[in-house]
């Protein structure tokens, strides 16, 4: 609250005023060179040499974990029973928070392990340390490497190869879930195999008077982008898009099977297949409706794998987005849970063997399967933990072999730059709900945003 | 002789009175300056630059200021501040008066403590939560489509926080209803000061309760309205905790605020001159609107 004093009271107490005017003008003065560091234009180089342990000195690894994900929690916890001299300090925040506060957070308290947002601006300004020599000593190099061209990024500012600045500790992957009670319940037996198929059903769910669709839209969280792009993949190959997330020299997202991908979103709104309300709804809520019954199905990833083989035990399945024709290959957008290592990290060896020891120790790699339900990190023939059969998460990790035969494997569209998602994307988004978006006029938007963000 | 003497004994003891004086200020001078003044002076140096907030920073001159101006975006949540002074300002110092006039012709009853306690709760609890409790009361399947579901409007039932028409004015009712406690209670303040035999005097001339109310409270209570509308006006134009809550400047843009716009900017966009810019340029938006108003209100009363 600012309290403001007239001129003719005030009149009394002008030379303290002045005095206070004068003396900050000194010490504005005396800050009064240009803010930010001093300019480099050399990426970050791998450290020349590293050692491949822990080492047995007592050790404090620096944790800054996303809250509200029991995954990376419990793998610090095997951790330390494994290796009893390492110990964890870990602070947790909101996704939201952690992208805020990454840039500052890598430069003035430096953690060992971070979980991090979107990666091209943080390894810009040099915040990331570089993992080549690590790559190299553990053999992360010879694993598929789509599995970590996401966190590679390249001097010409272009992500997707180049140096490895950050981790994954296992990867992701979306799709469509369903409940199988209310599926049975309009005679869906089986996934759709082609795109048409699946709006059938979605026209048969709403016949029934059910929500086919539900899924969250609201406030600052555009999460139509997972449908969107997921009809993206249906419609194109997932090569282009994967360009634009990684920002390849002159990459579009407005290409015609993108418009004809949104122009189905459209199609899909207009029919009344996605509930009413969703541009005021958060994740939260659509989680707790989906697991309430109260819609057929939801976009989201094998992340609530777990959650969902425990809360709706038997009644939850999972399927790819159908491609376009019968038999095609199929997408999805996939990413690796993405840690790294601050570029002032005092434990980055330490650091660098725990990433190594989650993709390859077998009781990490379990915990990752049961706890992460989302597949671990490694090379093709690794070990790989007994899932029951007609759980959700079996079926999401035979997703995931799908997407990697058919190299289906997308970052998500929300991943292009820092600001797409919140600028963006959930505006545009928010927009085409109501009506006041066309399908080109979307695509128009983004890719300008896009362009201007690219570039400053 | 007597006033030389007076001048004598000032012109003495006034270097050292200073002096006393000014030690015992300088601790809070000092945080005023360090936390107040050289944040406010960064800012504005901020403003000239384009900054990622790490790498090196470019000075461009007004450019931040002329995007400011040209960016229809940009534009738009100034507009958005605006229209919620309407919500912020207007309707609880409005709501506030009449209120406050029916607590103090009821002074006596129970009533009124009661009244007056329920009113002023919303001060107390913290914004965030009142942004939460709205969420949930204006949701697809909260209490207020409830109530409407009940008596019969349920045709117009909707999520109003999604709803592009409805968001920024449900937004503003949820600032209507945090205000109107401290202006009721401002107002009822004010109110208690008045001269009862003036009251008395007007009886006597036959004025009802309208007439009374408008030709001796309203005039009476010029200062206090006055405080009113620059505190709520403030929160307007600078509001942030009730729409970062309640709907994250959406949907769309709808309900896009520069004081969210402004976090969006630094901390999202990574853009800290422009969002330095456009908080300079709010900071003399609430001037330009508060420091009229003070004048207006004040000068009657001397």
């Amino acid at each position: 609250m600012t309290r403001v004093s007239t001129g003719r009271r005030a009149a009394g107490r002008t030379r303290p005023l002045y005095a206070i005017l004068a003396l900050s003008g000194t010490l504005v003065a005396a800050a009064c060179s240009a803010p930010g560091g001093s300019s480099t234009t050399t990426a970050n180089s791998a450290p020349a040499s590293v050692t491949t342990t822990c080492g047995t000195d007592p050790v404090t690894l620096k944790g800054y974990f996303e809250t509200g994900f029991p995954l990376p929690k419990t793998l610090a916890d095997e951790f330390t029973a494994q290796f009893p001299n390492v110990k964890f300090d870990i602070r947790e925040d909101q996704f939201a928070v952690i992208t805020q506060n990454a840039p500052r957070v890598l430069s003035d308290d430096p953690p060992d392990l971070m979980r991090l947002p979107q990666v091209s601006e943080l390894a810009k300004d040099n915040l990331l340390l570089n993992m080549d020599t690590y790559a190299k000593a553990y053999g992360w190099d010879k694993w598929p490497p789509s599995q970590l061209e996401q966190m590679r990024f390249g001097s010409n500012g272009e992500r997707g190869d180049g140096s490895l600045v950050a981790m994954g500790l296992n990867f992701s992957m979306t799709g469509i879930f369903y409940n199988k009670k209310l599926a049975a319940q309009i005679g869906m037996t089986e996934a759709p195999k082609t795109l048409a198929e699946f709006d059938t059903v979605l026209q048969k769910a709403k016949d029934a008077g059910l929500t086919p669709i539900n899924q969250f839209n609201g406030g600052a969280t555009g999460g139509l982008a997972f449908p969107l792009q997921n009809l993206m993949a249906a419609y194109g190959e997932p090569g282009p898009i994967n360009d634009w997330i990684f920002n390849k020299q002159g990459a579009t997202i407005d290409t015609p099977s993108n418009l004809q991908a949104t122009q189905h979103l459209e199609k899909w709104i207009k029919s009344g297949y996605l509930a009413k309300d969703i541009n005021s709804q958060d994740y939260a809520t659509m989680m707790s409706r989906f697991i309430g019954g109260k819609s057929l199905f939801i976009f989201s990833g094998d992340w609530e794998s777990g959650n969902l083989d425990k809360q709706m035990a038997g009644n939850a399945g999972f399927f790819l987005m159908p491609p376009a024709q019968a038999g095609g290959k199929q997408a999805a957008m996939s990413a690796p849970l993405t840690y790294g290592i601050s570029a002032k990290s005092k434990n980055a060896d330490c650091a660098a063997f725990f990433l190594n020891w989650v993709a390859t120790d077998q009781k990490a790699r379990d915990i990752g399967v049961k706890v992460g339900g989302s597949h671990p990190m490694g090379p093709d023939n690794a070990y790989m933990p007994e899932v029951a059969q007609g759980t959700v998460t079996a079926s999401t990790l035979a997703a995931g072999a799908t997407i990697g035969k058919d190299n289906g494997a997308m970052d998500f569209i929300a991943n292009a730059t820092g600001a797409i998602y919140a600028k963006s994307w959930t505006p545009q988004l928010q927009k085409l709900v109501a009506g006041q978006q066309t399908p080109q006029g979307l695509l128009t938007a983004v890719q300008k945003d896009y362009e201007s963000q690219v570039k400053g | 002789m007597a006033r030389s003497l007076v001048r004598g004994r000032r012109t003495r003891r006034r270097p050292r009175s200073a002096w006393l004086g000014w030690l015992f200020a300088l601790p809070a001078v000092t945080v005023y300056l360090v936390f107040v003044i050289r944040p406010l002076l960064l800012t504005v140096q901020y403003s000239f630059y384009d900054w990622n907030g790490i790498g090196p920073a470019t000075w461009v001159g007004l450019d931040n200021y002329v995007r400011l101006v040209t960016d229809s975006e940009l534009f738009a949540t100034i507009v958005h501040a605006f229209e919620l002074i309407l919500f912020f300002s207007f309707v609880p110092v409005l709501l506030g008066l009449a209120v406050a006039a029916t607590i103090r012709r009821i002074a006596q009853s129970r009533l009124a403590l009661v009244a007056r306690t329920v009113l002023f709760l919303p001060q107390v609890i913290p914004l965030v939560a009142a942004g939460i409790m709205w969420t949930w009361l204006l949701s697809t399947t909260g209490l207020i489509n409830q109530l409407l579901t009940a008596v019969g409007l349920g045709s117009l039932t909707r999520a109003w926080l999604g709803d592009f028409d409805t968001a920024l004015p449900a937004v503003g009712v949820i600032g209507a209803w945090v205000q109107i406690g401290l202006c009721t209670l401002l107002l009822l303040a004010g109110m208690s000061k008045i001269d009862n035999s003036l009251y008395e005097a007007a009886r006597l001339d036959g004025a009802g309760p309208v007439r009374e109310f408008r030709s001796i409270t309203l005039p009476s209570l010029r200062q206090e309205i006055g405080v009113c509308l620059t505190v709520t006006i403030i929160s307007a134009l600078a509001s942030f905790d009730i729409i970062y809550v309640s709907t994250q400047g959406g949907p769309g843009n709808a309900t896009m605020v520069p004081g969210l716009e402004i976090y969006y900017l630094a901390f999202a966009e990574r853009e800290i001159g422009m969002a330095s810019a456009l908080a300079v340029a709010l900071t003399v938006l609430v001037l330009l609107c508060v420091l009229p108003l003070q004048r207006i209100t004040r000068d009657g009363t001397r």
